[in-house]
């Protein structure tokens, strides 16, 4: 059964639209359930491909959902899929934002919003850390050498240093370019 | 003009924020605390919180709430604009060459090592947002300063997280209610 390319967009749009706006707790979450939608509801996609996007998606800059949703909309309808399945994404915490912004303004000063939001701030603080403790449990029993030595640099270099975090990342990178390099010239002679 | 501020500050969020909603924070917050003064360490927590228990990803909520604050609607589609732009130059593009070559050995190695980096940038962020709770800012800390309640707070958070894997937005709602209950019988955090 195939859509008119019109049509096949739209769906889209509003498969976008309808994913953003429900899915709570980040980027992999989104990717979730754009699987279930876009590879097993409508059959856009395979799995394989789904799980390179994700993984491209990963690795790029910005959020994942809108990374995400660049590849498949390209997939689906070209430039103008992309164009809408980037706007079905943005759309919804646009819209959410700026009713609570307008809500925040005017009861900042409110102590009952005042005493959640104090109790809510312990509780993002914890699930941030808990999410850096994972990774870097990860990364500790992985055991690689030079991935140790740069998430050490990078956290003095941050918090004590406070060093711009865009220099850390650039850093960070080149390390893994002059590596790759490397490698590919100890397999060169090998 | 301060609407080509707000779009070049979410410009770098969204170029240099490498694997998703965590990592942005620390760049959001560098930007509009830190170098521009967009909002105080405390709104800047509120932020954070709001943005987590909101759907979408936290740069286009931290995108549109900073835009919104700082230069009104127009302020929240340059930031937003500003934060999505790089992805959608690059993205197409390595979507492009993955359709071509499908796949990419040296790019994969260079990102990957990123990762240990942004793993660094995400713990400093929390543990600022910690001593943010914990003690009212890295400026005061000493044992006089502490804030129990909210040390307390946060470490029976972080301890159900680490042992049961609650869904985030579970415990911070419950951080929520409890900072209320508390603030109602008197015990302010």
């Amino acid at each position: 059964m195939e859509l008119s390319s019109a049509k096949k967009k739209l769906t889209l749009f509003f498969s976008m639209l309808y994913i953003s706006a429900f899915t709570f707790g980040g980027g992999f979450v989104i990717v979730t359930f754009m699987k279930r939608r876009f590879v097993d509801e409508l059959h856009w996609l395979d799995e394989q491909e789904m799980l390179d996007m994700t993984a491209l998606a990963q690795s790029a800059p910005g959020p994942i959902a809108v990374n995400a949703a660049i590849q498949v909309g390209w997939k689906v309808g070209g430039l103008t899929g992309m164009l809408a399945a980037v706007l079905g994404t943005v759309i919804p915490p646009v819209a959410i934002l700026t009713v609570i912004s307008l809500f925040y303004q005017a009861f900042e000063a409110n102590p009952v919003v005042a005493m959640t939001l104090r109790g809510m701030s312990c509780g993002v603080a914890a699930v941030i850390l808990d999410v850096a403790v994972s990774m870097g449990e990860k990364l500790v029993r992985a055991k690689n050498g030079i991935h140790l030595a740069v998430m050490a640099a990078a956290f003095i270099a941050t918090f004590f240093l406070r060093i711009n975090v865009i220099w850390i990342i650039l850093c960070a990178g080149l390390i893994g370019f002059v590596s790759a390099l490397l490698e590919r010239k100890g397999m060169e002679k090998t | 003009m301060i609407l080509i501020r707000l779009f070049l500050s979410f410009l770098q969020i969204g170029l240099f924020s490498i694997g998703g909603g965590y990592a942005a924070i620390p760049l959001i917050q560098e930007q509009t605390v830190t170098l521009n003064g967009w909002l105080t360490a405390e709104q800047f927590m509120n932020l954070a919180t709001i943005a987590e228990m909101t759907p979408g990803p936290i740069a286009i909520n931290g995108a549109t709430f900073v835009g919104l604050k700082v230069a009104g609607f127009p302020g929240a589609v340059a930031a937003t604009f500003g934060c999505i732009l790089p992805s959608l130059v690059i993205v197409s593009i390595l979507s492009l060459i993955y359709r071509r070559y499908r796949s990419l050995p040296m790019l994969q190695s260079v990102l990957g090592s990123l990762r240990p980096a942004v793993i660094a940038l995400i713990a400093a962020a929390g543990i600022n947002m910690l001593l943010q709770v914990a003690f009212g800012g890295r400026e005061n800390i000493s044992l006089t300063e502490i804030h129990w309640v909210g040390a307390a707070l946060f470490t029976v958070s972080f301890l159900i997280m680490r042992k049961f894997h609650f869904n985030p937005i579970v415990v911070m709602a419950m951080c929520g209610v409890a900072g209320l209950l508390l603030g109602m019988i008197g015990i302010p955090l």
